[in-house]
């Protein structure tokens, strides 16, 4: 084979594949809708965070604002520390109400931030004090069955 | 007979010779990174390889790639269907090819079309004796003929699985949206949605890259180390398919583990 065509053949080769790169990151993975502004971060304090994850979205009115960067377990208070990282353009009030949630029934976990009234505004690395925990379907069970079980005593 | 003291040195034997060839497959390697330079410097020697390991090696990635796509879409849909979220076939089949499928199925498929022959190829000159008139003419085969092979495959290695995700991910879409009819918007957005640009696609190229370097390491030494003879050629052979292979898989878990611990 002469020069020219095995250069053609190996250049087609490198396009071809940088192509499927390209074809992955943007249409497959996440980079062209990747937040490429500045993050800051904020800490939020929860009894339990159920099955959240690092890396899971951080929603606020239902839009992706941040993500979770890490989770560690407080050694003095017991409480899971959740890191989050929060893009730059969005700043929140200090009496926002940072909540876990699940997407429909079986979706993924994911905290949102429901934004309070108050005028001044979390900093970063502030901590957001007012959250609520996960749902935990074994403890809503068990206390619908106490509270029947009550109910039954009661009308005795 | 039966005699345990002839099993010890038998098997004392064999792992001697497997640490041996342990150590030679790392002096080895190290004369290839020295005399890198020469496939550098003299480019058409790496195009060529990269033409006969990358450019040949195309229609069984790309066709192999399709397939494992559709047949992901298929069972996935099957599965899915299940649980009322047939809206997560595009992220269950992307992830599953970026991270896993198509680095070790690529990796696979490489080693037995690319390798084999680089490894039969090398052998063969050993056969022939081409390499020993080779140093009689005071031209280096590792830096002529073995640095051009290793570094052909390990640029091909990467290029490869990356068209072969790219593939399957546009069979799982060609079987799930066009012949079974699941929403087109909600495949794409759940795809794009779940799939980390850094987290996934860039560690599944991480790992085709470190699987091409140990493909392309165990060919070129399995051809360059194979007995000069017709059967020792082919034994060669074997041996770069069934290490490469072990190799891949075992690789897979390491880097897994390390990669993708605890957070998915």
């Amino acid at each position: 084979m002469n020069r020219t065509a095995l250069d053609l053949w190996v250049g087609f080769f490198v396009a071809l594949g940088l192509a499927a790169v390209l074809f992955l990151a943007t249409k497959v993975g996440n980079l062209s809708s990747a937040n490429l502004s500045e993050t800051y971060t904020l800490q939020a304090k929860f009894d339990n965070i159920g099955g959240l994850k690092v890396r899971g979205p951080v929603k606020s009115a239902g839009v992706l604002v941040g993500r979770i960067t890490d989770i560690k377990l407080d050694p003095t208070s017991y409480e899971a520390v959740v890191t989050l990282s929060i893009d730059g353009r969005f700043r929140f009030p200090k009496d926002t109400f940072a909540s876990i949630y699940t997407a429909g029934l079986l979706g993924e976990q994911y905290v949102g931030l429901d934004v309070g009234g108050d005028e001044k505004m979390l900093q970063a690395g502030d901590t957001v004090t007012k959250t609520q925990s996960a749902v935990v379907l074994e403890k809503l069970i068990s206390q619908f069955l106490f509270s029947k079980a009550a109910e039954g005593q009661d009308k005795k | 007979m039966f005699s345990p003291a002839v099993l010890l040195r038998k098997l004392g034997h064999a792992v001697v010779e497997r640490i041996w060839r342990l150590g030679f497959a790392t002096r080895f390697l190290f004369a290839i990174l020295t005399h890198s330079g020469t496939a550098f410097r003299r480019l058409p020697l790496t195009l060529r390889e990269i033409y006969f390991s990358g450019v040949l090696s195309l229609v069984i990635i790309l066709v192999s790639g399709l397939f494992v796509g559709m047949v992901l879409g298929l069972q996935g849909f099957e599965t899915l269907q299940r649980f009322g979220s047939t809206e997560a076939l595009g992220i269950m089949v992307a992830l599953s090819l970026t991270r896993e499928l198509g680095p070790v199925v690529a990796g696979l498929l490489f080693a037995s079309r690319a390798g084999t022959s680089v490894a039969a190829e090398i052998g063969l000159m050993k056969a022939t004796e081409q390499l020993k008139a080779m140093d009689m003419m005071a031209v280096n085969p590792i830096a002529r003929v073995v640095a051009p092979r290793f570094w052909g495959g390990v640029i091909s290695m990467p290029l490869l699985a990356a068209m072969f995700s790219a593939m399957g991910v546009l069979g799982g879409w060609l079987i799930g949206v066009v012949f079974i009819g699941v929403d087109d918007g909600a495949f794409w957005s759940q795809m794009q949605a779940g799939v980390d640009w850094r987290y996934d696609i860039w560690n599944g190229i991480i790992k085709s890259f470190v699987f091409g370097i140990a493909v392309s390491l165990i060919a070129v030494f399995e051809g360059y180390d194979s007995v000069p003879t017709a059967e020792g050629v082919s034994r060669a052979i074997t041996r770069t398919v069934v290490t490469s292979a072990l190799t891949i898989l075992a690789l897979d878990f390491v880097l897994t583990s390390f990669m993708f611990r605890g957070t998915s």
